[in-house]
């Protein structure tokens, strides 16, 4: 880097010295690096990489905190995929809900942004409010709300008679409950309309403009040039909206706790009790680690698929 | 920054267009905010009327009784307790990742070391690691330290900087030019003075972005607490209002909405305070990800 700046006007017996001079720059910047990034790799190994082995190794094993794990080969797969009914229910809970709420909420978020983009006045204000229901959504505060909006005797019921429109136990009932979730998740569609709203910025107007000339429909214009020139953002929101719907915990936690008839017991929640309240951990591990591969495999899937669809403008630097 | 393009339906000027536009969207914001206003505005209301007038917005006989019913809260433990626990886990736990974050953050984004590369890509991976496959050894270790009930489990790992925060000033840094370095490196700084003197008074807007998302996280974080603590002591808001709704036996909903409203009050005066942070952080990231 700056040895040059160094060593341009440096002296012959200085010369003989060079050699050492640099290695022990490049020395000082690896140790310099190495301590500046020593919290995180301290971090990473103690609370994420043995975990992470340890965690593999339960999953081989019977364990219930209070003994010692005892090998049990795959015993805990074997049970996960041919004994457990209960698990593969949760696994379709799951990826009914991961492939619903996530693209109606990227379907939303993509559709909010592109209505704010129009360029009328008031951006600042309409996203600020279409963001608060993410901002302050994530909590148990809202959870809480829901639960009650859609209770038996809640306001989406009373709203409904007042219409002359027979409310549902919409909790309680084993076909609605889910979609009470989706339609939460759905509500929150506000982190993804913010990087689509910046995304669509960057497309420039002349495109717009050009396909206006040559006669293009709207549709045609989102389809021919919104659309491309946002993959990669699409591709982005897509990757981590899965990541976190696979996740989803809290919120059928406590506005359903996984209930009725195990509809909405997702997989973090079905996990947290097989672990934390009837203490499988060897169980619980095995169910982490195959989360982990499916969400290996579909975030792999998207980023394969992407070369298909996503189309990268090379720009210059 | 609200730069408008794509302008093809009309400018400032008060349009037919315009109008029907403004009614649209604002008749969808008030929409997708109505719940909230619902739950703002029942909290203020008597307990017969929440459910006899439950679809009207505005209190009949406004009262602060929920208020005074919830604070009380529940076991003998007083709301009091349950928020200065919230802010305590936010406070240390936002300064320490902030801290650990930045130093992190430099190292990654300015020093090139042997195995960098390497190490960078261990961080991304870890930001698509679903956390379950940690917790459970985690808990089994933080349980033989005799560490339950305290708050240690959810504060110590903070001190070791956090994946989407380091990525988010790695971004940052890089956007700051390295003629500020050189400048100071001939002038004699090594690398902690150009750490401290240069980079972070400039990387002061994404400093806030990450301590205003860690904040509202370990605010609203539900699991850690659920699973480290359950002396009610020691409960913060999140943990306290799920186990308040369960707990009371009649569901006295009106003093669940009170705290409800209580606990996204500072979350909210954030989100006026520093709303541009945000939505630049979460562009930025988004964007150059």
């Amino acid at each position: 880097m700056s040895n040059s700046v160094h060593g341009g006007s440096v002296a012959a017996p200085a010369a003989q010295a060079r050699p050492a001079a640099r290695r022990s720059r490049r020395e000082v910047d690896n140790l310099a690096g190495y301590l500046f990034i020593a919290p995180w790799l301290i971090g990473f190994f103690s609370f994420t990489l043995i975990p992470m082995v340890a965690s593999l190794y339960f999953s081989f094993t019977d364990y219930d905190i209070f003994s010692a794990p005892r090998w049990i080969g795959l015993g805990n797969f074997q049970t996960m995929f041919f004994e457990d009914a209960r698990y593969w229910k949760s696994v379709g809970a799951t990826f009914l809900y991961v492939f619903t709420a996530v693209p109606l909420r990227l379907a939303f978020a993509l559709g909010v942004a592109m209505l704010l983009n129009v360029g009328f006045s008031l951006l600042g204000l309409y996203r600020a409010i279409f963001y608060v229901p993410s901002i302050i959504g994530g909590g148990v505060a809202l959870a809480l709300m829901w639960r009650q909006l859609f209770g038996g005797d809640g306001l989406i019921n009373d709203a409904l008679s007042a219409i002359g429109i027979q409310g549902l136990n919409w909790l309680g009932n084993p076909r609605t409950a889910i979609w009470t979730l989706v339609l939460l998740a759905v509500w929150q569609f506000g982190s993804p309309m913010l990087i689509f709203l910046a995304g669509l910025k960057q497309i420039p107007a002349e495109l717009y403009e050009a396909a206006s000339i040559d006669g293009a429909g709207g549709w045609r214009k989102f389809v021919r040039i919104t659309v491309p020139m946002l993959s990669p953002v699409i591709l982005f929101n897509l990757v981590m909206q899965i990541i976190a719907g696979f996740m989803v915990f809290t919120q059928a936690f406590v506005i359903t706790n996984g209930g009725p008839l195990d509809t909405t017991r997702f997989y973090a929640v079905y996990l947290y009790n097989e672990a934390f309240e009837n203490f499988h951990m060897g169980y619980a591990s095995a169910m982490a680690w195959v989360l982990l591969l499916i969400i290996a495999f579909f975030t792999v899937l998207a980023f394969k698929s992407s070369s298909m669809w996503v189309h990268y403008e090379t720009r210059g630097e | 920054m609200v730069t408008q393009i794509s302008n093809v339906l009309g400018g400032k000027r008060p349009t037919p267009m315009s109008f029907v536009y403004h009614l649209c969207v604002g008749l969808f914001s008030l929409f997708m905010i109505y719940p909230l206003l619902w739950l703002i505005g029942s909290s203020f209301k008597p307990r017969e009327e929440i459910f006899t007038r439950s679809t009207s917005l505005i209190p009949q006989n406004f009262t602060l009784s929920n208020y005074v019913a919830g604070w009380a809260g529940f076991g003998g433990v007083t709301f009091a307790t349950f928020f200065k626990n919230s802010f305590i886990l936010a406070g240390i736990g936002t300064i320490a990742v902030v801290t650990a974050s930045a130093l992190v953050a430099y190292g990654f984004g300015r020093i090139r070391f042997a195995g960098r590369n390497f190490w960078f890509t261990c961080m991304l991976l870890t930001l698509m690691l679903p956390t379950q496959v940690q917790i459970i050894p985690q808990y089994i270790v933080f349980s033989k330290l005799d560490w339950i009930n305290t708050f240690l489990p959810l504060l110590v790992p903070r001190f070791f900087g956090q994946a989407f925060f380091i990525f988010l000033m790695i971004q940052f840094i890089r956007g700051i030019p390295h003629e500020l370095d050189e400048a100071a490196e001939i002038d004699g700084a090594g690398k902690f003075g150009i750490f401290f003197r240069i980079i972070l008074p400039l990387l002061t807007p994404a400093l806030i972005t990450s301590a205003i998302f860690s904040f509202y996280w370990t605010w609203e974080d539900f699991f850690g607490p659920l699973l480290y603590l359950s002396n009610p002591n020691l409960y913060p808001v999140s943990l306290a209002l799920k186990n308040f709704a369960d707990g009371s036996g009649s569901t006295n909903w009106g003093a669940i909405f009170a705290m409800s409203v209580l606990s996204l009050v500072p979350v909210f005066v954030l989100f006026i305070l520093f709303q541009r942070y945000l939505v630049e952080g979460i562009s930025t990231t988004g964007l150059k990800g």
